[in-house]
Order: C-alpha cells, then sequence, then structure tokens
C-alpha cells in the first residue's frame, strides 16, 4: 500500500492547522459564513439538512486496517458510531459539529488521510476498479497509475477553479467495474500491439441532469505520456468550458457542444506543447510508485478444505457464489463485503462492523481493504481455505448477506434523509424494496439485476447506468420516482430509457414487483439476466408491466 | 395581481451543531418547530428574515419556510422537505426526533 512521503504528511498537516484557524474565526465571529463557506468546503465539511457532513477520501477504494480502525474511531468519537461509504470511494460523516472537525481532520492525517479536494471545482478523489490488483481479469493494477494521479492532481495550482468538479476513473481490466464511462475522464489500461503498457483515454462521460457516455479520445497513449496528456485536457476544459450556466460547465457539454474531433485537435495541439516543458515523473518515479503496490506473498497452497466447507453448509455456499469473485491466484478468493443487509442503508457500515473488517483484513487479508462505487467493501485477498472462517466471522457481525449483484444489493444516494440537493428520498425506496424481494423469496431467482437509485438530477445514486434507475422528484410537494430501464454501467455502458410517468412512493414497489415478474415470465432461462431480456425483447413488455392501465404499451 | 401570501417562518441551520432552528417571537432560536414566529404577511417575514440574517455568528443559511397554522395556530410544515427538518432522517432514530 502506497503511504504519504513527507511532502504529503507536512503538506496535510498544514491544512489542518490553517482550517483550525479559520474554524475559530468563524465562531468567535471574525469571518463570516460567505468568507468561511469557501474555506470549509476546501477541506470537504458541507452543511447538509440536518447536520454538517465531512467527507473524506479514499483514495482508489484502497486503504489498510489501520485506515479503516481510524476511521471506526473517527465514527465512534465525534459522530454516531457509523460512517457512509459513497459511490465515488469517500467516506462521510453525517453528524459532525463544526468545533470538531479540525481534531477530525487530524485524526485522518495521523492515519495518510484527509478530505481535501473531496468538494470544489478541483479533480476530485480519483476512482479505481475496486478488484484492482487482485482481479482474475486484470491486464494490470491500475492503482499505481491512480497514485500518480493524485499526486498530480493534489493542489495542482492551475486546476484549483476548473469550470466545475472533475472525475477521472481507472481500470486495469477490459470487464469495466469502475464505470470509466460516465467520468470526466475514464482511462482504461491496455496493451498496444507491440505488447506495450499504455492507456486509452475516454473524455465526456457523466450522469446528472445530462448524461452522456464518455468518447475515446486517444485508444493507445504511451504509458510516460499520460500526466501530460490529462494536462492538456485540463488546460482545454480550463480555458473552453463554460463557465456562465453551472450547468453546462462540465467538460461532457463541451465534448458535446464542440465536437470530439475539434476537442482532440485542441488536446493534441496542446499536448504537444505541453510535453516540451513538462516535467513528468521519470519511470523511476512510476516504478517507485509502483513498488508500494506489489501484489502480496501469496501462499498458493489449494486445499479442499473450501470445497468441503461450502458443500457442508448451503450459508455459506450462497456466499460463495454471490459474494466471492475469481482471484488471479486460483488459491485466493475476493471477498465483497455487502453493507447492504435486508432493510439496512446501502453504504452505511458502524465502528464495530468496520473494526471487524479491519481484523479480516489483518488476519486473513494481507492487510488489503477497497471499497466499492457500489458502497461495498471488498477483502481482495483471501485464501480460499480461509473464507470459511471469514464468513463465519462476518456473519457475527451482520455483515455476511450474501446479495452481490442481486436486486437488494442496490445503490442508493443519502437523499432527502441527508441530502441538502435532494428533491426526494432514496434510503426508505431501497430498504422497501430490499424488503419486499425478500418477503416473495425471489432474489437468488432473479440473479442479476441492479437497481440504483439518486434522490435529485445530481445522480450520486448512478440511476441512469441502473439495470433499473429510479430517480427521486419532488412533484407539487409530494416524492415521486422517476423510473428508468436498460441502463448499463460497464464496458458496454448504457443509459436507462426513461418509462414513462413516475410512480407515488407508495405505487412503486407494486410496479417494480411486476415488471420483475414479467422478467421471469419472459426470459429465455435463468442464464438471461434482466438486462439482456431488455435488450432483446425491447421496452414494450416492461412497460405494460408498469403501466397496465396504458393501452398503448399492451402487447 | 399579487400572490396571496401564505404565513411563513424563519428557518436555518444552527452555526455550531448544524441542525435545523427556528426562529421565534422573542427572537430567540428554537429546534422545535412548533416555537417558530409565523409571520402573517411579506413585510413581517423580510422584516423577520433580515433580523436572522444578521445574526452570522449563530446560525447558518437563514430561510422563510411556508406552513399551514392549526385551530390552536400552531404552524405546521406545507412541504415534505421541511416535515423531514422538524424530525431528522427516516433510517435511523437521530436528530431532531432523537433530541425532542
Ligand atoms: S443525487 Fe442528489 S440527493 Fe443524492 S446525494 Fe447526489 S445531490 Fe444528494
Amino acid at each position: 500500500m502506497y503511504a504519504y512521503d513527507e511532502f504529503d504528511q507536512a503538506f496535510v498537516r498544514e491544512r489542518v492547522r490553517q482550517f483550525r484557524g479559520q474554524v475559530e474565526k468563524r465562531l468567535d465571529g471574525s469571518l463570516t459564513e460567505d468568507e468561511f463557506k469557501p474555506l470549509r468546503l476546501m477541506n470537504g465539511l458541507y452543511l447538509q439538512l440536518h447536520a454538517y457532513m465531512l467527507r473524506v477520501a479514499i483514495p482508489y477504494g484502497t486503504l489498510d486496517s489501520r485506515k479503516m480502525r481510524q476511521l471506526a474511531m473517527i465514527a465512534e468519537k465525534w459522530d454516531k458510531g457509523y460512517g457512509h461509504f459513497t459511490t465515488r470511494q469517500n467516506i462521510q460523516f453525517n453528524w459532525p459539529k463544526l468545533k470538531d472537525v479540525p481534531d477530525m481532520l487530524e485524526a485522518l492525517a495521523d492515519v495518510g488521510m484527509h478530505a481535501i479536494q473531496t468538494s470544489g471545482n478541483c479533480v476530485r478523489n480519483v476512482t479505481a476498479d475496486h478488484f484492482a490488483g487482485a482481479a482474475a481479469d486484470e491486464i494490470e493494477d491500475p492503482r499505481p497509475t491512480a497514485e500518480l494521479i493524485r499526486q498530480w492532481s493534489t493542489d495542482h495550482p492551475e486546476f484549483q477553479f476548473l469550470p466545475r468538479k472533475f472525475k477521472i476513473a481507472i481500470t486495469g481490466a477490459p470487464n469495466d467495474r469502475a464505470v470509466t464511462k460516465a467520468h470526466d475522464i475514464g482511462i482504461r489500461m491496455v496493451r498496444s500491439e507491440q505488447g506495450e503498457p499504455g492507456y486509452e483515454i475516454i473524455v465526456g462521460g457523466g450522469l446528472g441532469r445530462s448524461p452522456f457516455i464518455g468518447k475515446v479520445l486517444r485508444d493507445f497513449l504511451p504509458r510516460a505520456h499520460l500526466l501530460p496528456y490529462l494536462e492538456a485536457i485540463l488546460q482545454v476544459y480550463n480555458l473552453s468550458g463554460r463557465r456562465d450556466n453551472k450547468f453546462k460547465a462540465r467538460i461532457k457539454i463541451l465534448v458535446h457542444e464542440t465536437g470530439l474531433e475539434e476537442i482532440r485537435d485542441a488536446v493534441e495541439a496542446t499536448f504537444e506543447r505541453v510535453l516540451e516543458e513538462f516535467e513528468y515523473p521519470s519511470d523511476a518515479l512510476i516504478s517507485e510508485i509502483a513498488s508500494h503496490f506489489e501484489p502480496p506473498e501469496f501462499d498458493n497452497t489449494q486445499t479442499l478444505a473450501f470445497e468441503e466447507a461450502q458443500e457442508a453448509d448451503p450459508l455459506l455456499r450462497s456466499f460463495v457464489e454471490t459474494n466471492v469473485s475469481q482471484h488471479k491466484n486460483p488459491a485466493y478468493g475476493i471477498v465483497t463485503v455487502s453493507t447492504k443487509p435486508v432493510g439496512g442503508t446501502p453504504g452505511d457500515v458502524t465502528a464495530d462492523q468496520m473494526r471487524v473488517i479491519a481484523d479480516l483484513a489483518e488476519r486473513y487479508g494481507h492487510d488489503e481493504i477497497r471499497i466499492s462505487h457500489e458502497q461495498n467493501a471488498v477483502l481482495p485477498h483471501v485464501r480460499k481455505a480461509d473464507i470459511p472462517a471469514v464468513h463465519a466471522a462476518l456473519r457475527e457481525a451482520g455483515l455476511a448477506t450474501a446479495n452481490i449483484g442481486l436486486v437488494s444489493d442496490i445503490i442508493a444516494c443519502p437523499g432527502m434523509d441527508y441530502c441538502a440537493l435532494a428533491t426526494a428520498r432514496s434510503i426508505p425506496i431501497a430498504q422497501e424494496i430490499a424488503e419486499r424481494f425478500h418477503a416473495l423469496k425471489l432474489e437468488h431467482e432473479i440473479g442479476e439485476l441492479k437497481i440504483k437509485i439518486s434522490g435529485c438530477i445530481n445522480a450520486c445514486g448512478h440511476h441512469h447506468v441502473g439495470h433499473i434507475g429510479i430517480l427521486g422528484l419532488d412533484k407539487a410537494g409530494v416524492e415521486n420516482y422517476q423510473v428508468t430501464l436498460g441502463g448499463d454501467a460497464t464496458e458496454t455502458m448504457a443509459l436507462g430509457e426513461r418509462a414513462g410517468p413516475g410512480f407515488a412512493a407508495g405505487e412503486l414497489i407494486p410496479a417494480l414487483e411486476r415488471l420483475v415478474e414479467t422478467y421471469l415470465d419472459l426470459r429465455r432461462d435463468r442464464s438471461e439476466t434482466f438486462l439482456a431480456a431488455y435488450r432483446r425483447l425491447g421496452a414494450a413488455p416492461f412497460l405494460a408491466a408498469l403501466y397496465p392501465e396504458d393501452e398503448r404499451h399492451a402487447a | 395581481m399579487a400572490r396571496e401570501f401564505k404565513p411563513q417562518i424563519v428557518t436555518a441551520n444552527d452555526l455550531l451543531l448544524g441542525d435545523v432552528i427556528y426562529l421565534t417571537k422573542a427572537g430567540n432560536w428554537s429546534r422545535r418547530h412548533e416555537d417558530a414566529h409565523v409571520a402573517v404577511s411579506a413585510d413581517q417575514a423580510q422584516t423577520m428574515l433580515a433580523h436572522a440574517s444578521a445574526r452570522q455568528d449563530e446560525i447558518v443559511g437563514a430561510y422563510l419556510a411556508e406552513v399551514t397554522l392549526d385551530d390552536s395556530g400552531t404552524p405546521h410544515p406545507v412541504h415534505f422537505r421541511e416535515a423531514f427538518r422538524t424530525r431528522g432522517p427516516s433510517n435511523y432514530f437521530h436528530g431532531k426526533q432523537a433530541e425532542v
């Protein structure tokens, strides 16, 4: 795992010291809220509906037991004993008091964490495939590249006041688990025909009020050119991105309005210039960063104990089927820890549960933990022989829900239960869906089905790319839910199509039930997922299920 | 034609704790919605808002919210957002609902 160097340490400490002074000045009245607000946002501190909220970055979703235990301590000491993992691999504390925040930041700095650039019009936390370094399908671990970008973008003087926030995601595997096509810049690690490592650069993706699928700007960029190329993109965006209208300020609008070819020409021309002056990291620095991400020493002995334990325990078998993914080492598995027990809040983990995850990572997982954009925790390297013990410990902590990829593994943003921008609640909808399908005992029968819920048009819950997307709206002072169908967050990304009029909260769950029953009736067999059936059959039968009273959809 | 005035209250967030507060008749801040002073004219609402907004060292982001009055004259939120603000989140017994 990468550790902060002395420069990072000093920089973060200095920022905490500054912020402590700023908080004192706000409290003694020498700073007004208008003066203080940009300063607190620079330190990840928002004011939400019921309280302040501190957003902490987990760079590329990677942490270790020490960091996790510190998050648990912070949750207990200065919050209400839990934290909320978000779709951008951040953790949010929902109840801090203003005066405590400098101490919280100090505690984060103690373990090399911070809240810098988790807000504002700058390059935000760089996100990555949560199976990085472990996945069987991986070409290369994307984290050294993500770390390189983190170092380059943190406090980059030129990019602190971009037209809007800027999000970069990276994957090292062809199966895209990092939603790269819905980011301002998506990076896919590829190899040239000669086998040389490099990147495909995707630009202009994004969700929110105008969703766009990112477009390929460069299909092969040699590794050494990454930073100057990113610098060129950011320069073009910084100069040409629309600052006149907040809603049109993202790079996706620039790409859409200007056209990909013209943007490409501008980026390439800028790149030539940047390349001449840019002191991009030498191979030595890249190798030095990569050395911190060396795979752990794997124990390659395979035993039959794992198979035997599954034979004997159906709960374990079910857990392995849904929550354990293929590791590049056949003696290992990747264990995803669901934060979504039936009726729970997606992404919420208590301090005690954080400590259980930390203990398991230390004892069985080479001290590595990841947080996924799907708001789950991941133990990327668990020896198969240890999975039964890990499962038993997770069960005891209420963390063994076997639902990864299933109907109750819902992404849900905080919505109007916390978020000041929301137009409706998300969490109760996620809870009701999970409870309803649990009661029907259909979850495993349905198989892979991704439901994603946002509490407003900003789409933090990624509803556009849910197989079933749900957007909470305010319809004349009443919560209303708009359904989209057929979205896909992976390398075959698609934006969901709006189904029709929204549903009142009480109508939504029965409508979803009709929708899913229709799928079960129409699918070829169990291997045909909801998304595949939707693609084969088109929207009509599903719309007829959602709106049975509307004859236009009737078959 | 001028829009008919609906009763309004002044609400904000507490500077130190961040929680929801309401301006009372005595010019203090209360955690309870029912303590909120109700403006019955647009002029009164604007005066109350100006008074509240000047108190930067206690609060953040004062604004006017519409209410309805019951028979005893107690204000109740009109919009669901304001109703949620009177209690706290729906997933845990946290926030106002736990404090009051
Ligand atoms: S989608 Fe809207 S409601 Fe949900 S977290 Fe984002 S801004 Fe808040």
